[in-house]
């Protein structure tokens, strides 16, 4: 019998390290050849990574959550035969696993020291005023909590192994004895509280804290997220725009040709990015803030802000200013489809020089997204409204919508990202002047 | 080369290791245990049990020669007595080997397979054991460690010739005219203490300032008295450095003087280490906590389905602790959900006076952020202290000043190790001092100290 050592591998575009979202296997696990063993996530996508041999798992080098480096050990397998543990054991010395993610422990049981066992641990000490001494505990009273946050329940031996079998957290459990002891009789009843419904009107505090750890993809979103925020001086810019017209185009297509796909607002709306942002290049462009470079694209790599079950993704619709209409429709389904069953690739949740989001009928009136750094600009699309306009000297009932934008203040000036806004304002407005050759 | 297969499989047979086998084996788990020697570890073979008997001969021994030195209190006389010193280690002997043989007798009754010999771990669930016989590798699903801790050793001191370990000195074939004793912690006082009363002459070097530094102070007061009493040398600061060329001890004093000690025996017993090496673990890959294993307070090791009780795994390396751990152990394994979450764990130090020390000193407490009320109840007021011959001593109490619930008790005195009993259920049944001054106690017994010690915290004691 042998060892056979896996090591994380290179995802490529020179990522240096991946966060293990799961684990297929766990020790013990028989595996076969190609069999899935864990599944780690890159900035970009989840790479699956396939058992090379058969075997039996032996160990494996992380826990959910924790970073590992390229080429660190992700698990050791036995397999038949001599495995490859003695060449690969000097090179896994030269690159260790990664510093894994602090844990944050749950408050409920703190981690001891070395050596604190030596004394029996006594309760943690009290966390808010005590009463005078000698008068009691404090009278039982129907609301709050069962005893200050952080002390220890107090209960019999009997009583803390009965719950514990019965899974009841004694700390939840109000105790009538003795200085708040918990007794038999007290069990009962949070059991039987427990098991009947609330009597209607009866309200009872819920001390329960559900601790999720942020991981995969929230991690993900949530270091993108505060980035951008703490990087990018973002400003915002809303304007409204009378969409009556390009609503009655959508309707007149969509009841058309059946054989085509159905057109929503947003392939309108690429479109006039695409052909706002031939006017304004320092928009649909990337700012690299730490080599000083701002890459201005020629091609729009339009991102759309999907939301999938895991989260926020940005799906990207590759060189909109080659497709028509029909293909950018086509395109943002397929990728919405991917992006929500995971099966999206790296490429296709990378490299996008301008991004739209938008919530559909939930789009709100304002809203201040959040820009997709590297890139400069998002352009958000709020609902669709039917309001009362003034026209040639009257109130006709117009269809409204709001486009809020942010801008990434550095490199974009106010002027031109209101002009830009404004140039989309007027394709969308008169949606004939996005078919006219340019 | 044979195969076993087993559900569970504990490294150890010592009080960690026979008690999560004997639970497994009652809740119907198929289980192995692999130990080098004979069931019952360090406890039962070459430590606690042996070093009792050997205690309660030197009381008996040393009570009748103080006797017939002098007329006693209530007027017995008697000739100088004799002590067979080999018969003494024979009848210690027979009391391990009947515990021992109980343990066997108990695995047996709960079909727990038992193999003596020398296990390696190879991963998390495979051990090859090298038997007298044969070798045989055990696959397991759970593999519990309980390989406990040895003696320390000095580097200037090493185990051999005059220089012994507790075991040694468990198994002298005579009683040394003269003994060394290098640590005074529990283990070197409670054989120091029994050698003196054996009759030899007992010289204590102890590196720090005072003797069982586990224990507060006002704890280890009465005994520093009767280890004087005892006309045992106690070198408080001194540092013992090897062997001259005589063979006498060399110990440098406070003042940096140096000092020869002549003895026929130096035992050292500066601590014990757990025992981490000769059965794998390098194979195992486990987090350590120091020189300990790492455990959760399930006992649940760095690997899954590893877990490890006792010694091995930290503070306080006592047998009771390693057996309660190892009881839950084995429920765990049987899929009951369990934590190993006590509030007090008795230590009991069998020195005359006994100490006995459950839950927090008031240091203790008063550090861990409690406003306390505290109090004393001295044996000189107890009429069972009394006519024991025995006044010297005290019964304290620690108790939240808020709710007056019971955070630690303590004692000293003639045999107050008894009482470790009464102060556990205190604590862990969580009584107030209301409680236990309104329990009755009986009339005459030191344990009526309890009562009148937590009557003492509340201002109203009646017998001081």
């Amino acid at each position: 019998m042998g060892e056979y050592l896996i090591r994380v591998p290179d995802a490529g575009e020179g990522i240096a390290e991946v966060e293990l979202v799961e684990w297929h296997v766990k020790p013990g696990d028989p595996v076969q050849e190609d069999m899935i063993l864990a599944a780690v996530m890159t900035d970009k996508a989840t790479v699956e990574i396939p058992s090379p041999v058969s075997g039996t798992v032996k160990w494996l080098g992380g826990d959910i959550g924790d970073m590992l480096a390229v080429g660190a050990d992700l698990a050791r397998l036995e397999v038949v035969g001599a495995g490859n543990v003695a060449e690969a054991k000097s090179a896994a010395d030269e690159s260790p696993v990664a510093e894994p993610a602090p844990e944050v422990e749950p408050p409920a049981a703190p981690a001891r020291a070395a050596g604190e066992e030596k004394k029996p641990a006594p309760p943690p000490p009290p966390t808010r005023p005590m009463p005078r001494a000698g008068e009691g505990p404090a009278p039982r009273s129907a609301g709050g909590l069962p005893r200050p946050l952080g002390e220890k329940p107090l209960a019999a031996p009997s009583v803390r192994r009965r719950a514990s079998d019965a899974g009841i957290d004694l700390r939840r459990v109000r105790g009538t004895g003795p200085a708040g002891r918990i007794g038999h009789e007290d069990l009962d009843a949070y059991i039987r509280g427990a098991e009947e419904t609330q009597p209607p009107g009866s309200r009872a505090p819920n001390t329960q804290v559900e601790e999720i750890r942020v991981i995969g993809l929230r991690r993900r979103i949530a270091e993108r997220m505060a980035e951008a925020k703490r990087r990018v001086p973002h400003f915002s810019y809303v304007e409204e725009v009378d969409v009556t017209a390009l609503e009655d185009l959508r309707a007149a297509l969509n009841a058309g040709d059946a054989g085509r796909p159905r057109l929503t607002l947003l392939p309108f709306l690429v479109q006039a990015i695409v052909r706002a942002v031939a006017d304004f290049p320092g928009i649909n462009a990337q700012y690299d803030d730490e080599g000083d470079v701002i890459r201005r694209y020629g091609a729009v790599h339009a991102g759309i802000a999907t939301q999938t079950p895991g989260g926020l993704t940005v799906p990207v619709v590759r060189h909109a200013e080659a497709l028509d209409l029909w293909e950018i429709a086509a395109e943002i389904r397929r990728l919405a489809d991917a992006a929500r069953d995971g099966t999206a690739t790296r490429e296709e949740l990378s490299g996008s020089t301008i991004t739209i989001t938008s919530l559909g009928p939930l789009g709100g009136i304002v809203s201040t997204p959040v820009i997709n750094r590297p890139e400069v600009a998002i352009v958000g699309v709020n609902k669709i409204a039917i309001r009362p306009v003034w026209q040639n000297g009257g109130f006709v009932p117009r269809k409204i919508m709001n486009l809020s934008s942010s801008f990434d203040h550095r490199v974009v000036d106010g002027f031109d990202a209101a002009s830009f806004i404004q140039k989309i304002r007027g394709y969308l407005e008169t949606p004939a002047t996005l078919f006219m050759e340019q | 080369m044979a195969e076993l297969n087993a559900k569970v499989l504990v490294i150890g047979g010592g009080p960690g290791g026979y008690v999560t086998a004997i639970r497994a084996g009652q809740l119907g788990l198929d289980t192995v245990v692999v130990d080098m020697g004979p069931v019952g570890g360090t406890c039962l073979n070459v430590g606690c049990i042996p070093s009792k008997a050997l205690i309660e001969a030197a009381g008996a021994f040393h009570a009748a020669s103080e006797d017939s030195r002098a007329v006693s209190p209530f007027g017995l006389s008697v000739e100088k007595p004799a002590l067979d010193f080999r018969k003494t280690m024979e009848w210690k002997e027979g009391i391990v080997g009947r515990l021992t043989g109980g343990v066997a007798s108990l695995l047996k009754r709960h079909k727990v397979r038992t193999i003596h010999g020398k296990a390696t771990m190879r991963d998390g669930k495979t051990a090859v054991v090298e038997t007298d016989t044969e070798t045989v590798t055990i696959h397991a699903e759970h593999v519990v460690i309980a390989a406990g801790s040895v003696p320390v050793e000095l580097p200037g001191l090493p185990f051999g010739g005059k220089v012994i370990s507790s075991t040694g000195a468990l198994a002298l074939r005579e009683v040394p005219k003269a003994l060394a004793v290098v640590g005074a912690g529990y283990i070197g006082l409670e054989l120091g203490m029994a050698y003196a009363r054996l009759g030899s002459k007992v010289t204590v070097i102890e590196a720090i300032d005072r003797v069982l530094p586990g224990y507060d102070a006002e704890l280890t007061r009465p005994l520093a008295k009767s280890l004087a009493d005892l006309g045992v040398e106690v070198l408080l600061g001194a540092r013992a450095n090897g062997l001259g060329e005589d063979g006498d001890l060399v110990v440098t004093l406070t003042d940096g003087s140096a000092r020869a000690i002549a003895a026929q025996k130096v035992l050292v017993a500066v601590g014990r280490r757990p025992r981490t090496d000769g059965w794998g673990l390098e194979g195992l890959d486990l987090a350590m906590t120091g020189p300990f294993v790492r455990i959760d307070e399930r006992c649940a090791t760095s690997m899954r389905n590893v877990w490890a009780v006792g010694d091995i795994t930290g503070e306080p390396m006592l047998a009771h602790r390693a057996m309660a751990q190892g009881e839950m152990v084995a429920e765990i394994i049987a899929g009951a959900r369990r934590s190993f979450e006590p509030l007090a764990i008795p230590a009991i130090c069998f020195t005359s006076p006994e100490i006995v020390s459950v839950g927090v000193s008031p240091d203790a407490a008063r550090d861990a952020g409690y406003e306390i009320i505290t109090a004393h109840f001295p044996f000189a007021a107890n009429g069972r202290a009394l006519t024991r011959g025995s006044d010297e001593g005290m019964v304290r109490v620690v108790a939240r000043a808020d709710n007056h619930l019971v955070l630690g008790m303590a004692a000293v005195g003639h045999e107050v190790s008894e009482l470790a009993g009464a102060f556990a259920m205190a604590i862990e049944m969580g009584a107030r001092l209301e409680d236990l001054a309104a329990i009755i106690q009986a009339h005459p017994t030191q344990a009526e100290a309890i009562r009148e010690v937590a009557a003492r915290a509340l201002g109203h004691p009646v017998h001081i």
